[in-house]
């Protein structure tokens, strides 16, 4: 069967371990991890983990399944439907200036939203956010340009609306 | 509230957790914890030769008595060398929590002397772990310990403890519930699925019960019986499922798999539904995936949402505790006032009359080859004819563990203990230590090769310092058998490194250990050894020395589908 991007998130308890436990999971498991991204939330008792993975659909159900064996583990959700969830991913570019490439530069970033967040004497730093498609657009862009640097976050993502697990926590 | 030190916590943990039994080897991390232990006349600490086998004993009891089984190891080595037992009682879905000792909190991380990070080496083969690093923390997580190891699928828990959280002041308080809201383990059988199962069983014509380790860590071998017999529906089990279900039943298939019996592989072959309890549809069960149950719809029940559908897509799956799903299955049948039990009973004659005839053809077997000649199979029979099939069986792995898995009556659960899943040779003297220990009044036979049994041969030391009379039947072919019989099978004979011939003299040995040692060459010897054996109140080593070359068959290659199996 073929293989397809997805996004997952959960909430896990926010302790020592509890990424290793997950990330252990995918490389004990033979999963595909493309990105991963984990930071406490507004409750600091609970992070939340968003992994992006290649797997066929198949795979993916156990994917889910183990993931919520774990003890850790206090909520997964799937954020691949667009219609369901807000994804975003942000990036931060470093590309070399010289006079030919400038304005180019700066017209590029302006067309994407993107903000230059260092300008140094021979190279820019460009911070963009948005979705992956947008990320991989604007990186194909500066390309020519000449990427000396770059980091991505890798995949957030958020359920457009609550739940009743949120209403009944007010 | 009162202060006391960890270790008087730990202690008081267990006695709270109505632990009476635990294996364990001292070492520096731990001697904190010891020093209370030789304190409380409420716990009894059995001292191991090596902490793989405190960990497999632990398991033995578990298995027996459906118990947590506990097991205290020093930091370092003492908890590496637990690493295989601990994996052991993960793919068997044993409870156990293990503590061990880790340096002080202040030292880890600095390579400290006997320092390993033995939460990360365990996190793939224990069903959760901590270290704890608060002393608060402490009693909580030695109350979740237990309970997540004994609720749901079960599996064994490791808790890593500091030296200075042994030595600090903690505050006992009350026992308050366990809170934790991540963690659900019981599912309630939903009755819509229940439902569409038992209807799926009144279509059916040749229906087949495959029975796993599940049913036995449920305790459901009774409802199991009342589905069975109620609409006679034929059973297999699994290696870990022996004795679930009564082997000597006249609706007992055997075993199924690569050494399963012929019967049960071409029931399973043949069936139009197979109903899948506690069972995880294990590569040694299926062969060869696409090959399985091929005609069959599937029900399957089991616990662990992960292990349904996981080799074999299932058209009904349950995700229940085995005990609950049986009993809502029987209800059903019960309550629904349509149905004649015995017209469901002769709708499943003609299935009868096949399975009789499969049995006829290739029943269990082997070739006598006379007085001077010892088949392990026979040994086995003996061993079951002379105990009354009453016996608690051990084994280490390989060709003798098959032997004992198909030779020997289990008609009650909880009596056969074998390592199923991970496969560990050195498993079975340990695990009949801890059994025996569980069960005074019960015969405890370890059924042992000669490669196997080296594995944990200094265990005959614990067995002996605690009065342990536990029996071991050595079936030694002077091979390290299975693996052999695999190279004479696919490898055109070529033995590379399975040849045991430099062994100890096992007689002799068993008498250094303060042991009683007996021997047998000829066929005509068997009976009188196994007799003597079972009369002294001694731990007794028997060497059988049997046929070299015997195999175990009926065999399936791996890979093959199961109906492709050599007979013998």
């Amino acid at each position: 069967m073929e293989e397809q991007s997805y996004v997952l998130t959960m909430l896990v308890a926010n302790k020592p371990g509890v990424t290793s436990r997950v990330t252990g999971l995918f490389s004990g498991r033979g999963y595909n991890m493309e990105s991963i991204c984990g930071a406490p939330t507004h409750d600091p008792g609970i992070s939340r983990i968003t992994i992006k993975t290649k797997a066929t659909p198949d795979q993916y159900i156990d994917i889910q399944k183990q993931i919520n064996r774990l003890i850790d583990v206090i909520k997964l959700r799937d954020m691949t439907m667009e219609d369901k969830a807000i994804k975003r991913e942000m990036a931060l570019i470093s590309v070399e200036i010289t006079s030919e490439n400038r304005t180019e530069l700066i017209q590029i970033a302006d067309i994407f939203h993107a903000r230059i967040v260092n300008a140094g004497i021979d190279s820019y730093i460009v911070e963009v956010t948005g979705t992956e498609d947008k990320v991989n657009a604007i990186i194909d862009l500066l390309r020519p340009l000449g990427i000396k640097k770059l980091t991505r976050s890798g995949v957030l993502a958020l359920y457009r609306e609550l739940d009743d697990s949120h209403r009944s926590s007010r | 509230m009162t202060q006391i030190t960890g270790a008087q916590a730990v202690v008081q943990c267990l006695v709270e957790e109505k632990v009476s039994t635990i294996f364990g080897y001292p070492g520096g991390a731990v001697i904190d914890l010891y020093d209370e232990l030789i304190q409380s006349s409420r716990i009894k600490h059995i001292l191991v030769r090596h902490e793989q086998a405190a960990v497999h004993a632990a398991d033995g009891y578990a298995r027996v008595t459906g118990q947590v089984g506990v097991a205290l190891l020093t930091s370092g080595p003492g908890a590496t060398n637990g690493v295989t037992g601990i994996a052991t009682a993960y793919l068997d879905s044993i409870p156990l929590v293990i503590l061990t000792g880790q340096v002080p909190t202040a030292m880890i991380g600095n390579d400290a002397f006997q320092e390993v990070d033995i939460v990360g080496i365990t996190r793939p083969c224990t069903k959760h772990n901590y270290l704890v690093k608060q002393k608060e923390d402490l009693i909580p997580t030695l109350r979740e310990a237990f309970h997540i190891a004994r609720t749901g699928r079960p599996g064994p828990v490791l808790v890593d403890l500091p030296k200075d959280i042994m030595k600090a002041l903690v505050t006992c308080r009350e026992t308050t519930p366990i809170k934790m809201h991540n963690y659900q383990p019981t599912h309630e059988p939903e009755m819509e699925q229940i439902t569409r199962a038992c209807r799926l069983i009144m279509e059916a014509h040749r229906p087949v019960l495959y029975v796993g380790g599940g049913v036995v860590l449920a305790n459901a071998d009774r409802e199991l019986f009342e589905l069975a017999t109620k609409l006679d529906i034929p059973v297999t089990t699994t290696l870990m499922a022996l004795g679930a279900f009564p082997g000597s039943h006249q609706l007992s298939m055997g075993m199924l798999g690569m050494h399963g019996t012929y019967t049960a592989n071409m029931a399973v072959a043949e069936a139009d539904l197979l109903i899948s309890v506690g069972a995880r549809f294990d590569d040694r069960v299926t062969g060869k995936l696409d090959s399985f149950a091929p005609r069959a719809r599937i029900i399957h029940v089991d616990i662990d949402p992960t292990s349904i559908s996981k080799n074999v897509k299932v058209d009904v799956p349950i995700i229940s505790d085995c005990k609950k799903a049986l009993t809502a299955m029987n209800t059903w049948f019960n309550n629904e006032q349509q149905i004649s039990v015995t017209d469901e009973k002769d709708k499943h004659q003609t299935w009868f009359e096949q399975i009789r005839q499969w049995n006829e053809r290739h029943p269990l077997a082997y070739r006598d080859e006379g007085d001077d000649i010892i088949k392990p199979q026979y040994v086995v029979e003996m061993l079951d004819e002379l105990t009354n099939g009453e016996a608690i069986i051990a084994t280490e792995v390989g060709q003798h563990q098959m032997w004992a898995a198909q030779f020997y009556r289990y008609n009650t659960p909880r009596r056969f203990l074998t390592s199923g899943g991970l496969g560990t040779m050195g498993y079975g003297l340990p695990a009949a230590i801890g059994a025996k220990l569980a069960r005074p009044d019960a015969v405890v036979i370890d059924i042992a090769g000669d490669a196997s049994i080296q594995m944990n041969i200094q265990e005959l030391a614990t067995a002996r310092q605690y009065g342990c009379p536990v029996k071991v039947a050595i079936l030694n072919n002077q091979f390290l058998g299975m693996v052999r019989q695999w190279q004479e099978l696919f490898y055109d004979k070529r033995y590379a490194s399975t040849e045991m011939d430099i062994a100890p003299d096992f007689v002799a040995l068993a008498e250094a250990y303060g042991a009683v040692g007996l021997r047998a060459t000829k066929k005509s010897e068997v009976v009188e050894v196994i007799k003597q054996a079972l009369a002294v109140d001694n731990t007794v080593l028997m060497d059988f020395r049997i046929a070299r070359e015997e195999g175990v068959y009926p065999m399936v290659p791996a890979g093959k589908a199961t109906t492709e199996m050599l007979l013998v």
